[in-house]
């Protein structure tokens, strides 16, 4: 078997486009998701013109905003351009500068002023969007709710800190400024004290009667008004979100992304490599010269499996020390991760071969391969919760049987710091390694 | 049956050799009574025939006849639904497409059979072919750069890595031209000279009268003659029995044999 799986890689070694193919192939992928990872996400740009006067202030129930606050808080989450009109912005967006444009209008801030009055108005601000590109227009869309959102809550938030300070004077008292003049507030608890001290200088009868109403009345709305604070702050923030983790804690996303680049690198290379190689025997006439007592069909078969293993294990190791230039790989774990690299290039080989046989000639194997391999590929990355229950359960039953959902998990565990056993998934692409090594040696019977 | 006689067209290079063999040594290469089936097709249907040492044994017929899958038989690669298949020493076999790795030079392709025919001693095994095959100066070239002929001659010194008694060969000469052709045989006779029976199949009758000792035609599966290119002369222009000897070429007057056999 050893001559067999020598001789392919000495035919491996003559090609020299697929030879480098399987050298630069994983380099290119690890530079490219090496980058992506390091690079963080994309802002989106957008140009932002206030018509407010920049020395202009918000107020609301005494409390201030100033221009540059709102505008921080807009901007928190995108790359803002400021703009010095609105025809300016508009243009940023129709040139493609930026994605979007917010147009603050001259009367936001009385607007806002209004919402503590008697009279509120709707303070409105205008959104310019480039309608060329629907996928744009979605995520412009989503950034700009989430742009309103945060300025919003930033609001309310200060009308909230406005309300709790009225509601301490009425509850404890103090001064109060209004319209230029100073007033002093008694406040209720100080009220209810003095309506007590006065109590006992009254003499029994109707006024104490009505004494004692005042103190209740005291009494009552001191204590309303203290439960008035935590519902001012519930309705700013009505949902709190409390987090419980439960089971296996989730990989981190960089672990996720290299093992997801790591599983898609090892099928492509593993299954079209042995699927191309076992009809290439056929191809090349050798088959039955072979088979004629030189070796058996097992033996050829088990040195595809070797060459498949090998290579891809190969392509592995180069993709993920190509990686590890840009983010940290856990070699601490290597031997875990060499284990899932090996069982899951084992296991694609053997899905390899079995296509190979089946098909019995390159372009089919190949075109087989990729027809096969990258749809159950990409079903594997759907997360269990995105479809209905019954769409979830074919989707399961579709990955178990082919080699990448395993090798997916395998590789993350091996390379998570934390990741646990990874044994379950080491067995489960054993069997699927037995079970597609079968198929493909009854498919041999009448290759 | 009465027979008549062709004038030879061309020079017989074929070697002497009887029907039954060497006298003194018994053939090496026996088929009993071979059947084959493919679903409802039968493809063979007790076909007999042997080779002795030193014998070169042609087998002609039309297209389906079922002479590739009488070797396929003969060389072990298809098992035989009746009958049974002897041999007194290895047999090597010589598919009709190159069996051969283009990609690998002549000398690997040579040493990756040599190993797995578990020569003990493979790198002289492969100085021994290439002599043989007169491709020592191109032992390092690609086998996918070599033309049809010498691709032809690394193919049957594979099917000789382990020094066979019999050689089957499917079609040898099939896309080689002329010079090709008569090097390809000069090369095989040698080894026919050094007392290697060779079995093969062609579709070109003057090649089976010029080399083979023994012709057996197949057709639709049934061995209709087994005889020397003579006999078969005298079969075909007595069976055509509309034209005499000198007025038709072997291969006209077997072709207008097979039709009045209805076949």
């Amino acid at each position: 078997m050893r001559w067999l799986l020598l001789k392919d890689l000495q035919i491996l070694r003559r090609s020299p486009l697929q030879l480098a193919l399987l050298v630069v192939y994983p380099i290119a992928i690890a530079l490219l998701v090496g980058f992506a990872l390091t690079r963080g996400p994309e802002q989106s740009t957008v140009a932002l013109y206030s018509a407010m006067p920049a020395d202009a202030r918000l107020g609301f129930g005494g409390e201030q905003l100033d221009a540059a606050e709102i505008r921080d808080q807009l901007c928190s989450r995108v790359d803002c351009i400021d703009a010095d009109s609105r025809d300016q912005a508009r243009g940023l967006v129709e040139d493609g500068t930026a994605t979007a444009a917010v147009i603050i209008p001259e009367d936001l801030g009385e607007k806002i002023a209004s919402l503590a009055s008697l009279n509120p108005q709707r303070p409105q601000v205008e959104v310019i969007v480039n309608g060329s590109s629907a996928v744009e227009n979605e995520i412009v869309d989503d950034r700009i709710d989430a742009m309103v959102a945060e300025a919003n809550l930033l609001i309310a938030r200060r009308i909230s800190e406005a309300a709790h300070r009225y509601l301490d004077l009425i509850l404890e008292g103090g001064q109060l400024s209004l319209v230029g003049q100073d007033f002093e507030v008694l406040g209720l608890r100080d009220t209810e004290a003095i309506l007590r001290a006065l109590r006992d200088q009254v003499p029994a009868g109707a006024d104490r009667r009505q004494l004692e109403r005042a103190i209740r009345f005291a009494v009552l709305a001191t204590q309303n008004l203290d439960l008035a604070g935590p519902l001012l702050t519930a309705i700013t923030q009505p949902i709190a979100v409390d987090k419980t983790e439960v089971g296996d804690s989730a990989p981190s996303l960089d672990t996720f992304a290299i093992a997801v680049t790591a599983s898609f690198a090892l099928m492509f290379v593993t299954v079209l490599l042995v699927a191309g190689s076992l009809a290439l025997e056929r191809e090349e006439n050798a088959f039955g010269r072979l088979t004629a007592g030189l070796v058996s069909r097992g033996q050829i078969l088990a040195a595809k499996l070797g060459l498949g293993t090998v290579v891809g294990f190969a392509v592995l190791f180069i993709l993920l020390a190509g990686l590890s230039l840009f983010v940290p790989i856990q070699w601490s774990r290597a031997p875990v991760w060499i284990a899932a690299g090996l069982f899951a290039a084992a296991a694609f080989a053997a899905a390899g071969a079995a296509l190979g046989a089946a098909t019995r000639e390159i372009r089919a194997a190949t075109l087989a391969a990729v027809m096969i391999a990258l749809p159950v590929a990409l079903l594997s990355l759907v997360p269990d919760d995105a479809v209905g229950s019954l769409l979830e359960k074919v989707i399961e039953v579709v990955t178990a049987v082919f080699p990448f959902r395993p090798a997916l998990d395998a590789l993350t565990g091996g390379l998570e710091v934390s990741g646990g056993s990874v044994w379950l998934y080491l067995l489960h692409l054993a069997a699927l390694t037995a079970a597609y090594a079968l198929l493909a040696r009854a498919a041999l019977r009448r290759f | 049956m009465a027979y008549g006689s062709l004038p030879m067209t061309e020079t017989s290079n074929r070697p002497s050799s009887p029907p039954d063999g060497t006298p003194g040594r018994g053939p090496v290469l026996a088929a009993r009574d071979i059947g084959k089936r493919f679903g409802d097709v039968e493809v063979l249907n007790g076909v007999s025939f042997q080779a002795a040492p030193g014998e070169v044994v042609g087998l002609i017929g039309p297209n389906g006849a079922g002479k590739t899958t009488l070797l396929s038989i003969l060389a072990g690669i298809e098992a035989p639904d009746g009958g049974r298949v002897e041999s007194g020493g290895g047999v090597g076999w010589v598919p009709q497409q190159a069996a051969l790795y283009r990609r690998l030079t002549v000398r690997e392709n040579l040493l990756l059979f040599a190993r797995l025919q578990r020569s003990g001693r493979p790198d002289e095994r492969v100085v021994e072919m290439l002599e043989l095959t007169g491709l020592g100066d191109r032992m390092n070239d690609q086998v996918g750069k070599l033309s049809g002929g010498n691709q032809q001659r690394v193919n049957i010194a594979i099917g000789l890595m382990a020094d066979p008694s019999v050689l089957l060969l499917d079609e040898p000469s099939v896309g080689l031209d002329p010079a090709q052709r008569a090097r390809l045989w000069r090369f095989v006779l040698d080894l026919v000279d050094r007392g290697t029976a060779v079995v093969f199949s062609t579709h070109d009758i003057q090649e089976a009268e010029r080399y083979a000792g023994r012709i057996v035609v197949l057709t639709e599966g049934l061995e209709i003659f087994d005889g020397t290119a003579d006999e078969l002369r005298e079969a075909v222009v007595t069976g055509a029995a509309d034209s005499g000897p000198g007025e038709r070429d072997l291969e006209t007057s077997f072709l207008a044999y097979l039709d009045k056999d209805g076949r």
